[in-house]
């Protein structure tokens, strides 16, 4: 069978839970389910209209599969009870072929297929949609840490963002901590991004170095960050979904690619614009003292290798 | 040895009747039986080396933080256990299966180009030993994963170039190697054998060949080209000079997805005997199941594309890639439902290759299960590149792939060796492989929904738990290996006499059960008659 269905609250809630207990009380562990993140087991409903329906879609298509797989295996566990030769079973030997059958069991799934291809195309013309978005921000990968420009309305914030200083700490090899001790342990940054609810927001992604991957579960948002292109996503999340939102970087890029998370603060348009004056108060100081106008303060940072 | 033609009875003088002694009759080996069990003994203990990087993967990745090795290391060791287990364990096995049987299969004496036989084993093991060497070389092990993107790739010290001439090894190897299993088969074959009259495993391997031969170069060009950007400051996949490192996936995945399959099919062709043999029936649809193996060789050049959506991809490149993946599901599924027919009204018992092939009916299931979900674009986009895909392809690899061969080598194993083995100990090995293979895998299914990214050498602790369970899978699974050594050496040595037939009931496809067990050095001295 495949994986333990999650909080699809609407359909089947009994087999949820019998589900959940029986994985549970199997290994004896009580995996720690967030606010709006994964349950442990199944992927997050997420927090925008994209995650949403992505989440929908991997449920059908789950339970597609369950239902073709209790079929299949239902009909082999009954051939492997029903037909041993321990008990005397004979082998008919006529049974070797029939087109009929066979044109039976090719059109069936074919038409399986276009039923769940349909809705997919549909969220995948969604997906791509980038237009009329509202706030722009690059975002541009390094070996490793992550870069955030931003455009439109925060036009001129610029800054890096890091893994947090006592996930780093814990993370040597035989560093003594535990890493249990450590909150958000490889999921805190020194810098989170920052967006706006309720705002259609698009990431330029681009690497400095290697490919790396932009990934926040809860947004239904991942791409790759390619050295020399620019690719493009959208999120918008929900109107009173702000918090924290963590995710990785999911392209093998070195030795500390497990060590570059990303880190969303998403606040309310309101408070998103007083973050944005607030940086942009505080670059004003540094570009005095530094007297490059022209360039956009950075908070120090040492590059990692 | 035997002269390329199909009517030819294959004189021998008497001196080549007997294998040589000593280190001669392996260095020089031109038998397909010798050569068959040269590769099967080396890709046995690169399954081991394989296997121990795996152990040290998981070990590390048993709890949150670094305990056994840094990151650096960690990387080596996904790197070299992807390469190592691919090239140097699953494909070799199954060249060595073609070599045994494929001969024995046909009513040939010999494979038709025995000196090149004989040069496509012996680069194997000078390959895997440089590869194996970078561990050593200053900067490490190529870190970047076996498939070697750049820029990543390029950032490899020493190891670099290694690693590219040992692909090219591997490259040339599987390449003559095909090229012998299609001459034999084309020229081969005993008088009457006509082509839908050969058994499936033959023809799995006939359509594998020249999968090989179509992407194995294409493999050799892009690794090539990753080496002249290293050295000679070519800019194929470099922006800065006019490249782009999206189009070395491109070109990789070309080679890729066929490579999967390549490594499958096989299987595909060793369930669809023992399968019939075991339900002591015919296959079901025996020539549907030789179109569907066609179908899917043939859809398989044409999906490489879903390995890379999330690297940016036109709208129509994604419904087009979506669609040509989920179109393999269909003679997959052909497959999957002949083979139950198979079973349908038979008269089933259950040896060890039998229990191994209805693992492999099961789980691969499950691993294609979860490849029509990663079909789905927008849900690759959350899959893509977390352990869920691992726990994919693991699926199909291990009990697919690997249960495949493990279950055609416990099913010609007494043919081989004239013995039967120690059928309790191969049971023991195959409920220990079966039970902790899905402790092992199936947890990182949930690992990687709940947002676990793959090539991680330590994780955030709310993933502790699945980690826990799959490390001590995969330490049961890794040491229940060591039965299947002591099984096949208590063989290899002595036991019970095995018959010609070996399987009580059986109703063989294959010329093979024709023979003696042990067979003649030359296997078809005369070709035999078909009817």
């Amino acid at each position: 069978m495949s994986m333990t269905r999650g909080d699809d609250e609407s359909t089947f809630p009994p087999f949820r839970h019998a589900a959940r207990a029986l994985c549970l009380a199997a290994v004896g562990l009580a995996a720690g389910a967030k606010a709006n993140t994964s349950n442990g087991y199944n992927l997050p409903i997420g927090v925008t209209s994209l995650s949403r329906d992505i989440y929908t879609l991997h449920m059908e298509v789950f339970w597609v599969c369950v239902a073709i797989a209790v079929v299949v295996f239902g009909v082999m566990i009954y051939a492997l009870v029903r037909f041993r030769h321990s008990q005397g079973a004979v082998a008919d030997t006529t049974l070797v072929h029939s087109t009929k059958v066979e044109i039976i069991w090719t059109i069936i799934p074919v038409v399986i297929l276009v039923v769940m291809a349909i809705p997919a195309a549909r969220v995948i013309l969604m997906m791509e949609d980038t237009r009329n978005s509202e706030l722009s921000i690059r975002v541009t990968g390094y070996q490793w840490k992550w870069e955030y420009q931003y455009m439109d309305a925060g036009e001129g914030v610029d800054f890096f963002s890091t893994l947090a200083r006592d996930s780093n700490f814990a993370r040597e090899l035989h560093s003594g901590i535990d890493p249990n001790s450590v909150p958000n342990y490889l999921l805190e940054v020194d810098h989170p991004m920052v967006i706006p609810s309720g705002t259609k927001v698009r990431l330029l992604l681009t690497s400095q170095d290697v490919i790396h991957a932009w990934w926040v579960p809860d947004f239904g948002a991942k791409r790759s960050a390619v050295p020399g292109f620019v690719n493009e996503l959208w999120f918008k999340v929900d109107s009173g979904k702000e918090g924290i939102y963590r995710g990785q970087c999911t392209s093998l890029c070195g030795r500390d690619h497990g060590f570059m998370p990303i880190v969303v603060d998403v606040r309310t348009p309101d408070d998103f614009k007083k973050w944005v004056a607030e940086q942009k108060a505080a670059a004003k100081p540094a570009v005095a003292q530094s007297g490059q106008a022209g360039e956009p303060p950075r908070p120090a940072q040492v590059v990692a290798n | 040895m035997a002269k390329p033609a199909a009517s030819d009875t294959a004189h021998h003088d008497d001196h080549h009747d007997q294998p040589a002694t000593g280190i001669t009759r392996w260095l020089f080996a031109t038998n397909h039986k010798d050569i068959g069990t040269m590769y099967l003994v080396f890709s046995l203990i690169m399954f081991f080396i394989g296997g121990a990087m795996a152990m040290v993967i998981r070990a590390e990745l048993f709890q949150p933080g670094l305990q056994l090795v840094d990151p650096v290391l960690f990387n080596q060791l996904t790197t070299n256990h992807a390469l190592v287990m691919i090239f140097g364990a699953v494909m070799p096995a199954f060249v060595g299966l073609a070599n045994w049987m494929i001969p024995m299969q046909i009513g040939a004496p010999d494979m038709a180009l025995p000196r090149m036989n004989n040069f496509s084993f012996w680069i194997l093991p000078f390959a895997f030993t440089l590869l194996l060497s970078t561990f050593l070389v200053p900067g490490g092990a190529a870190a970047g994963g076996w498939t070697l993107y750049p820029p990543l790739s390029l950032q490899t010290g020493d190891a670099f170039p290694m690693l590219i001439f040992a692909i090219h090894m591997m490259g040339i190897s599987s390449i003559m190697g095909a090229i012998n299993v299609i001459v034999t088969i084309m020229n081969m074959r005993a008088p009457g054998m006509s082509l839908l009259k050969m058994p499936l495993f033959v023809w799995s391997w006939l359509i594998t060949a020249y999968l090989l031969i179509a992407v194995m170069p294409v493999l050799a060009g892009a690794v090539t080209m990753l080496l002249t950007d290293h050295f000679f400051k070519t800019s194929f996949f470099n922006a800065a000079g006019g490249g782009d490192p999206v189009m070395f996936e491109h070109i990789f995945w070309f080679f890729g997805h066929p490579e999967v399959y390549i490594m499958v099919l096989p299987a595909f062709g060793i369930i669809s005997e023992i399968l019939p043999t075991f339900s002591r029936k015919p296959l079901f649809g025996a020539t549907s199941m030789i179109y569907a193996i066609a179908s899917i060789a043939f859809l398989s050049f044409i999906v490489w594309g879903h390995h890379m959506f999330a690297d940016g991809m036109p709208v129509a490149a994604q419904l087009f890639y979506m669609m040509a993946t989920m179109l393999i599901a269909v003679p997959t599924g052909v497959k999957v439902f002949n083979w139950t027919a198979t079973m349908w009204r038979g008269s089933l018992s259950f040896e060890p290759p039998m229990l191994f092939a209805i693992a492999f009916l099961f789980l691969f299931s499950i691993g294609g299960f979860s490849g029509l979900m990663l079909a789905i674009v927008p849900a690759d986009f959350q899959y893509n590149q977390t352990y869920f895909v691992v726990a994919h392809f693991h699926y199909v690899l291990v009990p697919g792939a690997i249960f495949g061969i493990m279950a055609g080598v416990y099913y010609w194993l007494p043919k081989w060796t004239g013995h039967m083995y120690n059928m309790t100990l191969a049971k023991a090995h195959f409920w220990l492989s079966a039970v902790f293979v899905n402790v092992l895998f199936f947890p990182q299914h949930f690992l990687g929904l709940a947002g676990m990214p793959r090539r991680i050498p330590d994780y955030a602790v709310q993933f502790t738990d699945w980690n826990m369970v799959s490390s001590i899978g995969a330490f049961v699974f890794g040491l229940s290996q060591i039965l299947f050594v002591i099984v096949i050496v208590q063989c290899v040595r002595g036991g019970k006499q095995a018959t010609a037939e070996v399987w009580e009931g059986a109703r063989p496809t294959g010329l093979e059960w024709t023979l003696p067990s042990p067979p003649p050095y030359h296997s078809f001295t005369e070709a035999p008659q078909i009817p």
